[in-house]
């Protein structure tokens, strides 16, 4: 299927690309019902939580420890209030020194 | 009071570099996830042009990955597409959440920038403080993380398994600790927040479990039920501005 791969992705490009556009370009909120607008602000939240876990416990096949030590890095971090460069760069140094001990 | 044209051109370019020094962050993030891509694009068998062709097109880690396991496993086109569609469709909840806050502009503007939302810049994007955002703002925010995505694809594809196995396992946590950052100050504020997040994150749990919703409807399934619970549950709690 080689020759035609080039073409299968610009196909994963369009469908990737509609649902990204088509509520920012064809929504009217304003005629959206209150309830509605407070379902949609509160998808980043959830979305976040979902994103995190369970993803977060398989980054290393061999262990849920890794994800554990490396979310618990970041949790603390980010509850000290560092910025995100930080709490991101912290995480990964805390994970590095976890895999020689 | 009507701004001069100076004033507001100094204020797009303060929206454009907030959305770069935003995206830092994500661009970190991407690189050792687009780094692996390009290393796993080469070894499904993926010439540099295809490899790099599908980050600046498709710009979806998740889907690219499941992209590269499917074309090494030799399935058709309809199937990789279709697969794609799904993992993908989650991005209409954020682009319909980001249109709540999304400042008033043109059309061709918003389809532009509607191309860059991925899950992080999405995240960043809804949980900045700023009150409406901007075209600049995002486009900022999403050139950033694009360029460092398809820019590591073709490092991560010429340099081959060259970085050190303990640094590239352990850089795996930047993009969920980007996400943690993210969502720990707005939970230190408000216990909304934090039973939207708990209770996606429990449900996305048992769902991964089950292999027909694994990923994307996964993903979708959770935050809907969540998102759309909590606001009957918690209805009046705390009152977003």
């Amino acid at each position: 299927m080689n020759d035609q791969l080039i073409w299968v992705i610009i196909g994963m490009g369009i469908v990737t690309y509609i649902p990204r556009m088509l509520p920012l370009v064809l929504f009217h909120t304003n005629h959206l019902h209150s309830r509605i607008q407070g379902i949609l602000k509160n998808v980043p939240y959830a979305i976040l939580g979902a994103l995190i876990f369970p993803g977060v416990l398989t980054i290393n096949s061999d262990s849920y420890l890794y994800g554990i030590i490396g979310a618990a890095a970041a949790f603390i971090a980010a509850w000290l209030n560092l910025n995100v460069i930080l709490v991101v760069l912290s995480s990964i140094l805390v994970l590095y020194g976890f895999t020689f001990l | 009071m009507m701004p001069s044209p100076v004033l507001h051109r100094e204020q797009t370019s303060g929206h454009w570099k907030k959305g770069i020094q935003a995206g830092l962050p994500i661009a970190i993030g991407y690189m050792p996830v687009a780094f692996t891509f390009g290393l796993l694009a080469k070894a499904a068998g993926l010439s540099l042009f295809e490899t790099l062709g599908m980050s600046f097109i498709v710009f979806a880690g998740a889907s690219q990955y499941i992209a590269l396991s499917m074309i090494a496993a030799a399935s058709g086109a309809a199937e990789l597409i279709l697969t794609t569609f799904i993992m993908n469709i989650r991005h209409l909840l954020m682009s319909a959440s980001l249109k709540e806050r999304a400042e008033e502009e043109p059309k061709w503007l918003r389809a532009f920038y509607a191309f860059f939302i991925t899950d992080e810049t999405f995240s960043v994007a809804a949980t900045s403080p700023e009150k409406k955002i901007t075209g600049s703002y995002l486009l900022g925010l999403g050139i950033i993380a694009y360029s460092s995505w398809v820019l590591f694809s073709g490092v991560g594809y010429m340099m081959g398994a060259g970085l050190p196995a303990a640094l590239q396992n352990s850089m795996g946590i930047a993009l969920y600790a980007m996400f943690i950052a993210l969502l720990v100050p707005a939970a230190k504020k408000s216990r909304k927040v934090i039973a939207l997040a708990a209770s996606a994150a429990i449900l996305n749990c048992f769902f991964s479990m089950i292999p027909a919703l694994s990923g994307g409807w996964g993903i979708i399934l959770s935050t809907t039920i969540s998102a759309v619970s909590i606001e009957f549950f918690m209805k009046g709690d705390e009152k977003s501005e």
